[in-house]
């Protein structure tokens, strides 16, 4: 600070104001910002170029053995993906080997990944196979449990971002109104953002059990008993939609009051004047209270998507994957192979795949919504 | 306008950045986040007089006031003992406490002693953290094997005291269902049990037969599970050459164990994956489940509603012996210590039967050896707790004693949470086996090249003996 006030004295000796001020300005502006710069350089950038780095290694987390680097090994081992074409077994007569239902059998696809005379297909798993007449596609993947998380992540983001972002609207719409109590709904929409996740997560698995759970007996109950409980996350089709839910309710409150907040910036005067020209209530809406809130359902679509992308302490806390990695993500696996597994290396790739991802959407959003006013 | 779009299209592109970094940073910067946890140190000796030398320790503890005040009265008699060392402990919540002594090796800021899971033990030799510990002759003798870590030949962690597992279930309730009482000597069969588990579905009086406790995810599955597939004549890693799991956790032994491991969740005689823990806490001591799989720390609490009604049974022998899981926190010295004779020296003086006793009757552990067993609360002849002393000196099967147990241990535990939830068995141990193989080839096979350094879990002292 001594110094600047140098410089200011100087300043005033001098007298040749504009450029120096400027100067001045610039270096205050520095100093203000550099304390958070230097953590973010610390704990942002840095590792990120880390992580950027050990991608291209075989960095561990505990061991005696040196480091070495791969090259794309990682990604190789992350991404590989391909298609085996299997035929029916058949007898030496020609015929093919049926079994017991009648259907044709197929040697094992790990028979082949493992055989060292097809060395293209070493190291593939199965992930899933479709029958086209008498031909079996296989689809092989390097690492099978990555592939499936990255389709539950799109899923999750496909259907949460849509749903989450809507709700808040409709419930800012709801609560946009000068009635009594209104304050009440809002704050009871808002409570679950204030609660813990993980607290939350925690309560939910308590209301989803199969046995006992909160839902299964309000279900039967209101059904009269005609409902029959499900296993909610032991089961590969409920378990994710069940999380949904749970994760839309825990953090539309937050999406709601920034609705609420882009709603309330629109000038009162464009409805006057849209009552004037004779707009029903629809109209008003399309043509004053959404145009109004384009830059508002920017922020919302671009913020939801990325949250919805790193989804992990609802599964970590909840499923840790299962059932049959059906709720596994990207950064559920990230954690469990670089952290968990100690293969530093093999989560930084994840980690950068995952950037790519989400960089890749943020931008492809940015275009499709971008304002088309020449 | 203009500026406005630049403004948004940066924020996102940050945001994105920092969303990404977030989650590298829960990978990489994992373990120093250990290193912050809620440390409460605490200068045992006051007059710390500069002539004395001090030892550091670290504890997994923190939070459990009984288990604290031992170890604190230990560590004050060992200071008022000699006059060289003085032994200071800081205590981590046990959640952390790995992650803390991971990040600690990384900076180099390791005490001098340190306690250690017993199956996580040999990663952190491998990995330089520990050294070994050079007791004096016959300290050891007494000690229940299972409480004593060894990698590659040498003696790294010593353990107060051992934990074990045992069947719970009620002497009222077999008898109402005309159900063998097994012993030591003659356990349940496969048959025998798989009967018994059927019979007590059958009944109706109960939710499950049998709660294995799915609740407890994490270290109890290998722990708690793993036994399991030993006593099949499986096991998570082939423990005769420890490079590879091919074979042993996908051989025709571990698809059998697997498959009856399936079937029990099909037939719905075990609570499955989803179960909360409140449902394990309660559901044997309510009444809702016949029989309970659990460890010598849930003795307390089925004593108190069933009384002389409880039974604590041996563990089935599925083909290769009734097995149980060993190994439990153990101490030993860091490989950065400077005074490495003063932190072997405390440890052996924490190794007294007295103290054995005093962690035994405190925290209802299982002591380590059969005199401190014989002077303790529950353990002693006659006690109620006596016959899990037995089950460990006659069961205890340690955790494959390799630095490739970490990972396998995930692996395992996976594998076991798919096949209960409907995963195809041959399928599921087969991408177990292959990724276990897969990550001790990547590791230069954790210290060990492929010849053979032990008897494979089928020729091993309870395979033979049986």
């Amino acid at each position: 600070m001594a110094q600047i006030t140098k410089v200011e004295t100087q300043n005033q000796i001098r007298s040749s104001k504009w450029p120096i001020e400027r100067n001045t300005e610039a270096i205050t502006a520095w100093l203000m910002a550099s304390p958070a710069m230097i953590l973010m350089i610390l704990f942002l950038i840095i590792p990120f170029f880390l992580a950027f780095y050990f991608s291209f290694t075989n960095q561990r987390l505990i061991s005696p053995n040196p480091t070495e680097f791969l090259g794309l090994q990682n990604y190789k081992q992350l991404l590989t993906i391909k298609i085996l074409r299997l035929d029916p077994i058949m007898t030496e007569s020609g015929e093919p080997v049926l079994d017991e239902e009648g259907d044709f059998t197929y040697i094992r696809e790990r028979d082949i990944t493992r055989d060292p005379d097809n060395p293209q297909y070493a190291g593939l798993q199965r992930w899933d196979s479709w029958d086209i007449g008498k031909t079996r596609f296989s689809l092989l993947a390097s690492d099978v449990v990555f592939m499936k998380s990255l389709i539950n992540t799109l899923y999750f983001a496909i259907v949460i971002v849509p749903g989450q972002a809507g709700l808040g609207l409709i419930l800012a719409l709801l609560i946009n109104r000068r009635v009594k109590g209104v304050n009440v709904f809002r704050t009871i929409y808002f409570i679950p953002v204030v609660v813990s996740i993980v607290v939350v997560s925690i309560l939910f698995r308590f209301i989803y059990d199969g046995d006992n759970g909160l839902l299964n007996s309000a279900l039967v109950f209101i059904t009269g008993g005609a409902f029959t409980p499900i296993d909610w996350l032991a089961n590969t089709t409920t378990a994710m939609p069940a999380i949904m839910l749970m994760s839309a309710w825990q953090a539309v409150g937050i999406h709601m009051i920034i609705w609420l907040a882009g709603l309330q910036n629109i000038p009162f005067t464009l409805y006057e004047a849209a009552d004037i020209d004779g707009a029903n209530a629809f109209q008003k809406f399309m043509y004053v209270t959404w145009p109004g809130l384009h830059n508002t359902a920017v922020f919302i679509l671009v913020t939801i998507t990325i949250a919805a992308l790193g989804l992990f302490t609802q599964i970590h806390v909840m499923t840790r994957g299962g059932p049959l990695d059906s709720t596994s993500t990207v950064i559920f696996q990230a954690v469990r192979k670089g952290f968990d597994m100690q293969n530093i290396a093999y989560g930084s790739t994840i980690s950068v795949v995952f950037f790519i991802l989400v960089l890749s959407v943020a931008i492809i959003q940015r275009y499709l919504t971008r304002e088309k006013s020449s | 306008m203009k500026k406005n779009k630049v403004f948004c299209s940066l924020l996102a592109v940050l945001i994105a950045l920092s969303l990404v970094l977030t989650a590298c940073g829960s990978s990489d910067a994992g373990p120093s986040e250990g290193q912050v946890p809620a440390v409460v140190e605490e200068v045992v000796e006051e007059e710390t007089s500069s002539t004395r030398t001090t030892l550091s320790m670290w504890y997994h503890g923190a939070g459990n006031e009984v288990e604290r005040n031992i170890l604190l009265s230990i560590i004050d008699d060992y200071n008022n003992s000699q006059d060289k060392y003085v032994v200071e402990v800081q205590d981590f919540p046990q959640i952390s406490y790995n992650a803390s002594v991971v990040a600690a090796a990384l900076a180099g800021n390791l005490p001098d002693i340190i306690d250690v899971d017993g199956p996580v033990m040999p990663n952190w030799a491998w990995g330089g953290y520990l050294s070994p510990l050079k007791l004096s002759d016959g300290a050891l003798d007494e000690f229940l094997p299972s409480t004593i870590g060894m990698w590659e030949g040498e003696v790294y962690s010593v353990g107060l005291w051992e934990a074990a597992c045992a069947l719970y279930a009620r002497k009222s309730v077999l008898d109402q269902y005309d159900i063998r009482i097994p012993t030591l000597e003659q356990p349940w069969d496969l048959e025998e049990f798989d009967a018994a588990l059927e019979t007590l579905q059958a009944s109706g009086e109960f939710d499950y037969a049998l709660d294995l406790g799915m609740a407890w995810t994490g270290e109890w599955y290998p722990y708690g599970f793993s036994p399991f597939l030993q006593s099949f004549g499986g096991d998570i890693v082939d423990r005769s050459t420890y490079t590879t799991a091919e074979g042993a956790l996908n051989g025709p032994e571990a698809i059998a164990f697997g498959e009856w491991w399936q079937s029990l969740f099909v037939r719905g005689l075990v609570p499955g994956t989803t179960q909360d823990s409140a449902d394990r806490d309660t559901g044997f001591i309510e009444g809702r489940n016949a029989m309970m799989w659990n460890g010598n720390w849930a003795g307390a609490t089925a004593l108190e509603p069933y009384g002389d009604d409880l039974l604590i049974l041996p563990a089935p022998d599925f083909g290769n012996g009734s097995r149980i899981g060993a190994g439990s926190w153990q101490f030993g010295v860091s490989a950065d210590s400077q005074h490495k004779e003063g932190a072997t020296e405390f440890i052996e003086f924490m190794m007294q039967d007295k103290y054995l006793v005093a962690f035994s009757n405190g925290i209802n552990n299982i002591p380590s050896t059969p005199s401190a067993a014989a002077a303790s609360k529950l353990y002693s002849s006659g006690a109620p707790f006596e016959i899990f002393f037995e089950y460990s000196a006659a069961q205890a099967t340690l955790r494959p004693p390799t630095a490739a147990y970490l990972t396998a241990a995930l692996v395992f535990e996976k594998a076991l949470a798919d096949i209960a939830n409907g995963a195809d068995v041959v399928d599921a141990l087969d991408a177990a086996a292959d990724e276990i193989t897969a990550d001790i080839a990547a590791n230069g096979g954790y210290g060990f090249d492929g010849s053979v350094v032990g008897p494979s879990i089928q020729e091993d002292e309870i395979a033979i003996g049986k």
